[in-house]
């Protein structure tokens, strides 16, 4: 029994792993598959969007991508539109460095893959007892990843094929986001920080327009927390 | 194709390099063996809850408030998440709902 203490069994956190992971599935197939469709569409075939998928992974920016990949050739603007388009991942970053701390080897993986979903169920969850919380971070973490890759492939080889109407399941991710909004929102002190997100986030939409929302969103959101600081810190 | 391959791969080179500067930025900048300043850790802290009110607002940006069917498929769509879960605590119930109900919203209703 003490050796399978030391070492915990893999089997276990995938299992404790799944199920958070099953919105995600959902969405991700959705979105994938529409992807790796719409890539199709304008001459990129599977291999193309798959290696996208697995080498950019990066959701929404890979739709934006697409419009780049059929104008001229370059390559500095598709660098600085994703660093723009994804610069919240930075807010993740920050969030993660202390429950990233000293996981070894999994960690580049866990920060190569650490996308709006991924990172939402991450800073939300907490593992089950008996799981070790590198193991379920690796779990939701790959399984996550694997979900887009294979849904972009199978998007690429057979989405004309699909004939059964999936108009609004890719409502999943946003389930998805008002669910984990609600999981922070149990804890009071959450509360503020949460209220601060949404007001500051509509905010800059109402302002700035769907197209340019998130990194005014982000300066806000920063703005306001950090002047609230001494508030907020209680 | 409207690139050679040559250059799709640069380009998808390109984009995951900007993606990945996104996501390495802290880690590089606070590394895992020194204590981040306290500001950086209190962000940390708070930054989770402020982000996912960010999500909700991100995933609703495209709705047309003023024209039909003025993001009512969505309002009411959230507000049955908001009640499953308040209901069962059931994440996967409560997201279940919430998408099949706007499924048919938008496939049947709204249509």
């Amino acid at each position: 029994m003490e050796r399978l203490n030391e070492k915990p069994n893999q089997m276990t956190a995938l299992k404790a792993a799944f199920p958070a992971t099953i919105p995600v599935l959902t969405g991700y197939a959705c979105l994938g598959l529409a992807y790796g469709l719409l890539m199709a569409a304008n001459g990129y075939g599977p291999l193309w969007s798959t290696l996208m998928s697995a080498i950019g992974f990066g959701g929404s920016m890979q739709y934006v991508a697409i419009t780049l990949l059929v104008t001229a050739f370059d390559p500095l603007q598709a660098f600085l539109l994703a660093l723009m388009v994804n610069a919240r991942h930075i807010f993740y970053g920050i969030s993660m460095l202390d429950k990233y701390k000293g996981l070894g080897r999994v960690r580049p993986f866990l920060i190569y893959v650490l996308s709006d979903e991924t990172f939402s169920l991450v800073s939300t969850l907490e593992p089950p007892e008996g799981v070790e919380r590198k193991d379920f971070y690796f779990w939701i973490s790959l399984l996550d990843y694997s979900y887009w890759v294979i849904a972009t492939a199978l998007g690429g080889l057979l989405g004309r094929f699909l004939t059964f109407d999936t108009t609004g399941l890719d409502f999943a991710l946003t389930a998805l986001f008002v669910v984990l909004f609600l999981e922070q929102w149990k804890k009071k002190e959450n509360r503020p920080a949460g209220v601060i997100g949404l007001a500051c986030a509509a905010v800059s939409l109402a302002v700035f327009g769907a197209g340019r929302l998130v990194i005014p969103a982000m300066v806000l959101i920063l703005a306001v927390l950090l002047g609230g600081r001494k508030r907020l810190c209680t | 194709m409207y690139l050679t391959p040559f250059q799709t791969l640069v380009m998808i080179l390109a984009v995951a390099a900007g993606t990945q500067l996104t996501r390495w930025l802290p880690f590089w900048l606070f590394p895992e063996n020194k204590e981040p300043p306290p500001v950086v850790s209190y962000l940390g802290r708070v930054l989770p809850a402020a982000v996912m009110g960010l999500l909700v607002v991100y995933c609703l940006k495209n709705v047309t408030w003023m024209a039909a069917p003025h993001g009512i498929p969505e309002l009411l769509a959230i507000l049955a998440v908001v009640l499953l879960h308040r209901w069962r605590d059931n994440v996967l119930l409560s997201i279940a709902g919430g998408t099949a109900l706007y499924m048919a919203l938008v496939q049947l209703v709204f249509a």
